[in-house]
């Protein structure tokens, strides 16, 4: 039974990655995971420098899924490859690092110093965070910016180059497009979509922010939809996710067209739920009789209608 | 290392119309609490409330032998997860977390420990009062609660040997008022060469006056910061607590894995939500 997908050059194990902003520095979960059983680990975003994020309170719960608004905290480039990189390395990780730019420059010197660096597997450009004002969404919400930053970050490194795109336009595909005419390796999507809550006694919004990112449950009928879209839009391979937490969600984000997904607000709830994950994936395997996880990517059958649903 | 188990409901004790004590089977937890740590409850099954809830480690349950077979949690009803955890039927399960956190440090004899607790803030102090005892730590406990009702378990501290002060805001037991003013009176009668730390947990207000006691009577004060929390892991980023050290700029610590317990004079208190 082979698990293993491809992401350009890149061979994972399995499809599973551990979504950026949810899964810290990788190095946070070493003991309850083994870091080297996941396809991938995409670590918290990181800009040149550290950075403080937004006050508290940073999340609220809604239902099914929770908003974020924790604004990009990190520790920047150079302590992530002095003091992370090396464990995950350790561990054996297959660490794709999430980059945020204010500039292109930005971008650009962040994925030269990932390039020197030993145990990098992958870079995944960030142009699609809600939750700064100021870089990264600007270049994420305009087709031209994708394209500019995208296409300026590829001159300057030779891993995989994975932009995450946003969710928060009118027709995510034409972002994929522009990502991939630009020389990307393969797109992520999506991020969360951008929603606010209110404390209706107080009047008050419930995050510092004010508005933030919806993950979770709640959205994925929306992300499997923009994935379905793209896979129709580019050859380019996409990394799915949007409220994945079981097997089936994973299936049906690779039927829908994804090569492999990312999993971020569910392993908050359960930070053990990658074994369930695979083992329920191998047992799809073995009822359907698949022997290569990877056939199963956007094999959506479009001929008929699953109708079970009338009588359920 | 925190394991997850999804523990029976060995009982549900109603103590008044917003608290209760939770006893839960997880004898893996419990063996490896240290005191003032946390676990991080999943009180149902499903997508909604999707997130688990922090909650100090109450008491360790033990077999007649002495043997770790459980934990209990004291829970106060304010939203949906811990109104699931109000109504929860023993026999029901939950998704139990943990241990997580840095736990408190049990300050060693001739020093004293001084606990002062407000409200639900008594949570993480049953497990610090034994590890106390353990090392023969002469310690008393500092409660204030609204109402007489609201002051529970105090029999449990006095049994382990600790002295209860007690205040009431209604004063239906204990001082009328606060539980500062008692402290401040008791910090001013013990001499400067007599060691004494204090240990707070209870609400934002409370932690920052007793801090700011402390700090005026030359004590060393270690806080329970209890913050809205994703993870438990250190995976979100959400549990922040704006801290300083000296000569460097103001910090975002997660308090997930930076704490909960922290040393009151790192924290901006003017920063922190409640």
């Amino acid at each position: 039974m082979d698990l293993s997908v491809a992401i350009g050059s890149l061979t994972l194990a399995n499809p599973l990655i551990a979504a950026s902003g949810c899964f810290g520095y990788g190095v946070e979960y070493a003991d309850v995971v083994d870091l080297s059983l996941l396809g991938g680990v995409a670590v918290k975003g990181l800009f040149l420098n550290e950075r403080e994020g937004h006050p508290p309170p940073r999340i609220v719960e809604t239902p099914a899924g929770m908003l974020n608004a924790i604004g990009l905290q990190g520790i920047g480039v150079h302590r992530f490859v002095r003091e992370k990189l090396p464990e995950l390395r350790d561990r054996r990780a297959v660490v794709i690092v999430n980059i945020c730019g204010t500039t292109i420059d930005e971008y650009c010197e962040i994925a030269r110093i990932l390039s020197d660096h030993a145990g990098v597997a992958a870079i995944e450009l960030n142009i699609s965070c809600p939750n700064i004002k100021e870089g990264g969404i600007t270049f994420g919400c305009s087709l031209t910016g994708t394209h500019d930053v995208v296409s300026a970050v590829r001159k300057v490194t030779p891993l995989p180059l994975i932009p995450k795109l946003t969710p928060n336009v009118t027709d995510v595909a034409s972002f994929a497009r522009a990502a991939e005419e630009a020389g990307a390796d393969a797109v992520s999507l999506v991020n969360t979509f951008l929603a606010m809550a209110i404390d209706v006694h107080t009047r008050r919004p419930k995050l510092s922010n004010i508005v933030g990112g919806l993950s979770g449950p709640a959205i994925r009928p929306i992300a499997v939809r923009m994935v379905y879209e793209c896979r129709q839009a580019v050859k380019l391979p996409i990394l799915g996710m949007g409220g994945i937490a079981t097997a089936d969600d994973v299936l049906e984000f690779m039927i829908a067209g994804a090569t492999a997904v990312q999993i971020g607000t569910a392993n908050f709830v359960d930070p053990f739920l990658w074994k369930k994950l695979l083992d329920g994936i191998r047992a799809y395997m073995t009822r359907h009789e698949i022997t290569r996880l990877t056939e199963l990517t956007g094999t959506l059958d479009t001929a008929k209608r699953e109708t079970a649903w009338i009588s359920s | 290392m925190p394991i997850d188990v999804e523990a029976a409901v060995i009982s549900n004790t109603r103590l008044s119309d917003d608290y209760n004590v939770v006893a839960l089977a997880a004898p893996e937890v419990a063996l490896l609490a240290r005191p003032g740590q946390f676990v991080m409850i999943k009180p149902s099954r499903g997508i909604d409330p999707l997130l688990r809830r922090p909650f100090s480690i109450f008491e360790i349950l033990r077999d007649p032998g002495g043997a770790p077979t459980g934990i209990s949690l004291l829970n106060k009803r304010i939203g949906a997860g811990t109104g699931l955890l109000y109504d929860v039927p023993s026999g029901g399960r939950v998704g139990c977390l943990g241990p997580l956190g840095r736990p408190f440090e049990p300050i060693e004899s001739p020093a004293e420990a001084w606990m002062v607790a407000g409200g639900v803030g008594l949570a993480p102090f049953v497990t610090l009062a034994e590890a106390l005892k353990a090392r023969g730590t002469k310690t008393r406990l500092f409660y204030g609660a609204r109402r007489a009702a609201d002051l529970t378990y105090v029999e449990l501290f006095e049994s382990m040997g600790v002295e209860p002060v007690l205040a009431t805001e209604d004063g239906s037991r204990g001082a009328r008022g606060f539980i500062t003013a008692p402290l401040d009176t008791a910090l001013a009668a013990v001499p400067r060469s007599h060691d004494l730390r204090l240990y707070a947990c209870g609400p934002t207000p409370m932690m920052r006056a007793v801090a700011e006691l402390a700090a005026s009577h030359g004590r060393r004060c270690d806080v329970s910061l209890e913050q809205v929390m994703g993870c438990g892991l250190g995976g979100c980023y959400s549990c922040v607590v704006l801290t300083r050290t000296p000569g460097t700029a103001p910090h975002f610590v997660r308090s997930c894995i930076g704490g909960p317990v922290f040393d009151a004079t790192r924290i901006l208190w003017d920063a922190l939500a409640h």
